[in-house]
């Protein structure tokens, strides 16, 4: 694709400019990059911004995330129908957790336990005691279930399938469905702002983010993107992050090769940052100074200034890299 | 009765507990079908005409599935009902596997008398276009999965009928495209001896003018099926010295049999490759495509079927989802109604292929990326890159609304 080339040229002269601001200043945090392809963890030192270790886990990492300490690495390893549990200090695979058929993403409890895991070959959610490795139930949700996002109180767990193409809200007391939203096609990630009071879920081929008031459980706002120069068909919204202050969000564009800065208050599309080559998915540092995105295709991710919105470095890792997650230590 | 998640239902004013306790009670209904006052699932009746296969004639390396297309079909209907538990719809599939000689529009009206008001009909040309003219009329749309015949998006296009399965036109334009953008320009076409080799061929030239390629040489095949013959000498002296004296890029053969075009590859006198309806082509699926979610599916199916996805059981699965997407979005469930619905702005298919797919109104023709592969692999997909157009790149493959010959009434 000529498109791309371009796109690439640009973003290689993007990733040599010298990158001063942040560097010393924050702490460091390691960034852990799941590549789908290579069965690899890459850690990605915050400060460095280089590749400083490559952690082998299950096949098909994709969804990855953190335990509130930071101390272990959770790790849908999609092929082995399994969760790996890595010691971050040591880098091994400590413990396989059961995590039913092709987990694909999860979301931990925001006091760490139980794991809410999206099958996606099962039309189920899973949820899973990570401490007794046991689940304690299985709830049915739509077809091909994906994004998982849970509200700041741990009350309301909403995934989205696939190809239903539903938000479903869950009761984590009950485990019952408490309300389904029908959104644009192919709903990918579901992310709630910090005070919980607004629910962003984004439609890869839907082409939009559905703004949703998880009160009364009602689209407020549809945001499209609209790139001069780029078919409507090119712009896949999955990855979504906001800061914790509610002002920006942050939204990854698939084969769009950017990521959109919306202002959060008003909706409003601000700005679009030319990243790697289909770029799926987003995380903060802990301080939320640096963005990092993970894209699939050039096989980098890219890091993202969040007060500049400047992409600052492309950090080359394993083959595919799909989830991100950054760490507190 | 009704288990109350804490704290944030009592938080809402009174009236609008009152009112999210009644959608609560109703989805909940929906999910337990044991509720005394539940009200009962809408239920949606899809029929599925196919004809059982004739056993093959003659040695068959990779024989077709006896559940090919239905298939599909069944998983979809899953699908359709995982999505209906939610909104309260329920969908069924009634199969009619014709038998020879059994006639394929008394089979149709049977369906439609027992209440299916989609049919998908897995047929030729011109039992689709006997059985679109029988009901004619009637509230019943049917979805044309099998036939490539452009005449069905052309001259003969049926206002009833929508094409899940891509036309000739839009296959040779995939595969055109492919060649255009590898530089292979010079064509040499081998046509088979039947009607479906003859159209294929001649919407191979059509796509050869539309993309700048060259028919350098165009004959006829007279060998025989000889990809068939299973103890054939290698010898058949004809076919090797056939190709002989031709100066081309790349062979292209015209056999939606499946006779002689396998045979073709590697006998060429010179080092030539082989695309057109073996050796390289346009399609709708291979097991070996993964991405835009599509492994998710092939896994399905494979779970499902016990072996792997054709593009019959994908083009049944589209038909069927579609009708569940438009129940979904459109929240009406008459036949007429959601014919409306389909062929305008507001439908979107997912389907795997990294778009929502669509229905061009002025054919309803499905406008769908086309895979270009090999037997073992994915090679491309089209539209390529830099084929551009006004609406969507998607209408470079197949006929525009300028040039349709399709009246639709």
């Amino acid at each position: 694709m000529a498109w791309n080339r371009v796109g690439r040229r640009m973003a290689l002269a993007l990733a040599g400019t010298v990158w001063l601001a942040v560097s010393g200043e924050a702490g460091a945090y390691p960034i852990y990059v799941s590549n789908e392809k290579d069965n690899t963890i890459s850690v990605v030192d915050s400060d460095k911004l280089t590749v400083v270790a490559t952690w082998k886990v299950g096949r098909r990492p994709r969804g990855i995330t953190l335990s509130t300490d930071g101390k272990w690495l959770y790790v849908c390893a999609s092929d082995d129908n399994r969760v790996d549990v890595v010691d971050t200090t040591t880098g091994m695979v400590v413990r396989s957790l059961r995590s039913g058929p092709d987990p694909e993403l999860f979301v931990l409890h925001p006091k760490g336990n139980p794991l809410y895991i999206a099958n996606e070959n099962d039309n189920m959610v899973t949820v899973l005691d990570v401490e007794k490795n046991l689940v304690l139930t299985e709830v049915p949700v739509g077809v091909e279930p994906e994004g998982m996002g849970i509200s700041p109180d741990g009350t309301i767990l909403v995934n989205t399938s696939e190809t239903t193409n539903m938000a479903h809200f869950i009761d984590t007391a009950t485990y019952k469905i408490v309300a389904n939203v029908l959104v644009d096609a192919r709903p990918r990630i579901a992310e709630f702002s910090a005070d919980g009071k607004v629910l962003w879920v984004s439609s890869e081929v839907g082409g939009t983010v559905s703004v949703i008031d998880p009160a009364s459980r009602q689209i407020t706002r549809k945001i499209e993107f609209k790139i001069p120069g780029m078919v409507p068909e090119a712009i896949q919204p999955v990855g979504v992050r906001l800061t914790k202050d509610g002002k920006k969000a942050f939204v990854a564009l698939g084969p769009a090769n950017r990521v959109a800065v919306v202002n959060a208050e008003t909706f409003e599309v601000e700005k679009y940052l030319l990243v790697g080559q289909r770029v799926w998915q987003l995380a903060f540092t802990p301080d939320e100074k640096l963005l990092i995105s993970t894209n699939g295709v050039s096989n980098d991710v890219s890091i993202i200034d969040v007060e500049a919105e400047r992409v600052v470095k492309s950090v080359r890792v394993g083959a595919m890299p799909w989830g991100v997650v950054a760490g507190p230590n | 009765m009704i288990p109350l998640p804490s704290g944030l239902f009592l938080r809402a004013h009174r009236s609008l507990l009152l009112l999210t306790l009644g959608a609560l009670t109703s989805l909940l209904s929906f999910m337990l079908p044991v509720h005394a006052q539940a009200p009962q699932p809408v239920d949606i009746r899809i029929g599925l005409i196919t004809r059982q296969l004739p056993p093959p004639t003659v040695f068959e390396f990779d024989p077709v599935p006896e559940d090919v297309g239905l298939a599909g079909g069944r998983l979809a209907v899953r699908d359709n009902n995982t999505t209906g538990q939610f909104t309260g719809h329920r969908y069924s599939l009634e199969e009619e596997t014709l038998e020879e000689g059994q006639d394929a529009v008394a089979a149709a009206r049977s369906l439609v008398a027992r209440g299916a008001g989609f049919l998908v009909v897995n047929l030729p040309a011109d039992e689709l276009l006997s059985i679109a003219d029988a009901l004619k009329g009637e509230n019943v749309v049917l979805f044309n999965v099998r036939a490539p015949d452009d005449r069905l998006r052309g001259a003969d296009c049926r206002s009833n009928v929508f094409h899940m399965a891509p036309s000739h036109a839009m296959l040779t334009d995939a595969l055109a495209q492919f060649l255009a953008f590898k530089q292979w320009r010079r064509l040499f076409l081998i046509v088979g001896p039947q009607r479906g080799d003859k159209l294929y061929a001649e919407a191979m030239r059509r796509a050869a003018r539309k993309f700048g390629l060259v028919i350098a040489a165009d004959k006829p095949w007279e060998f025989g099926p000889l990809a068939r013959a299973k103890a054939d000498s290698p010898t058949t002296a004809e076919a090797l010295v056939f190709t002989r004296g031709v100066d081309y890029d790349i062979a292209v053969v015209a056999d939606e049999a499946g006779d002689f075009g396998d045979y073709v590859p590697f006998r060429t006198a010179d080092a030539r490759p082989v695309a057109g309806t073996q050796g390289l082509i346009a399609t709708t699926w291979h097991p070996t495509f993964e991405v835009w979610g599509a492994a998710q599916a092939q896994s399905r199916f494979q779970r499902a079927a016990d072996r792997l996805m054709r593009p019959l059981d994908y083009q049944v699965w589209m038909a069927v989802r579609a009708v569940g997407e438009a129940v979904t979005r459109n929240k009406a469930t008459d036949p007429g109604e959601m014919k409306k619905f389909m062929s305008g702005a507001g439908f979107a298919l997912p389907a795997y292929k990294g778009v929502s797919l669509s229905f061009r109104p002025w054919d309803q023709q499905l406008r769908q990326p086309l895979l270009i592969v090999q037997p073992r692999f994915m090679v491309s997909v089209a539209p390529e890159a830099g084929f551009l157009h006004q609406r969507t790149p998607l209408d470079t493959l197949g006929f525009d609304q300028p040039e349709t010959a399709c009246r639709l009434q």
